[in-house]
């Protein structure tokens, strides 16, 4: 498949620049394809390329050494990964993988110094997106930096929680919340509740089960809360 | 009757980047719009709901006591 002028302007990086100028950066662009679940980037191995997304989705994460993953970004069609190494020379900072079958357009790192030194005026687009990637992820380690969201997210869950143990076990049911909502009551990023949960759920405290998260331990989520307020 | 994600058809613009995720085959994309197929497979995951760019798909939980 050809690289594609069209996809090109959607692309931030190429913003505001004309057909001849789309042209011209056509010329330094590879195209790269992988199957669902293929890892595409691995953290601390030397960086290549930036990768921009024609089509599907990727997931970039880094992972301890105990093996837990942390989501960083999910990267939808027209953004980028993989940016930050190719201007600073240091390693790929996380590893990506292919959520479903992808197509990427790539720029190999000497080849983004080219068209830096031939077009400077792009450098203005590649700030915007860098400070955005800046802005995400000081919110994410804020996030991860407050021991006390483990306590929010146990909290939430008891209020929202239907006893089926109490005496009021024939009460309504309370509204079903997904991740993206208990973010957002919590005041965290959805990546944050998913980690809290299954952080509880190794502690015994709850059990997913599908669409289910049931508390199996109430007095060890009520612990929870007390030590973070 | 299996649970299963729940789409909002006015805020699905029809990308397919949910169906492209979907590790069993329960979301399919007929035309522009996308239906749920009723499957035991499906996880609850919640990647399509992760990946969605306008926030039309929800996997919501049920939260429930039953201390054991």
């Amino acid at each position: 498949m050809a690289v594609e002028i069209e996809l090109l302007k959607s692309i931030p990086y190429f913003s505001g620049l004309s057909p001849t100028e789309l042209e011209a950066i056509k010329q330094h662009i590879f195209e790269k394809s992988a199957d669902k679940n293929e890892l595409i980037l691995l953290e601390e191995e030397p960086a290549e390329a930036v990768y921009f997304v024609v089509s599907g989705a990727v997931k970039t994460f880094k992972t301890s050494a105990e093996g837990k993953e942390q989501i960083l970004c999910i990267i939808r069609p027209g953004e980028s990964f993989n940016d930050v190494p190719i201007f600073d020379g240091g390693p790929n900072p996380a590893s990506a993988i292919a959520m479903s079958p992808i197509t990427l357009y790539g720029i190999s790192k000497t080849d983004m110094e080219t068209i830096l030194r031939e077009r400077p005026s792009i450098a203005i687009n590649i700030i915007k997106v860098l400070a955005e990637r800046v802005r995400h992820f000081v919110s994410l380690v804020e996030d991860l930096s407050f021991r006390h969201v483990i306590g929010r997210v146990a909290k939430l869950l008891l209020e929202y929680a239907t006893d089926h143990t109490g005496p009021d076990k024939e009460a309504s049911p309370k509204p079903r919340l997904t991740q993206q909502e208990m973010a957002a009551i919590v005041g965290t990023a959805r990546e944050v509740v998913g980690r809290s949960l299954k952080a509880l759920e190794e502690e015994g405290a709850i059990k997913i089960d599908r669409h289910r998260i049931v508390i199996t331990d109430k007095k060890a989520l009520e612990e929870m809360v007390e030590a973070s307020s | 009757m299996v649970e299963m994600p729940v789409i909002d058809r006015e805020k699905c613009n029809g990308c397919g980047l949910c169906v492209s995720v979907c590790h069993c085959q329960a979301l399919v994309l007929v035309g522009d719009v996308i239906m749920t197929i009723e499957t035991e497979e499906c996880g609850w995951c919640t990647e399509c709901e992760a990946v969605c760019p306008t926030g039309a798909i929800r996997c919501p939980y049920e939260i429930v006591i039953e201390e054991s």
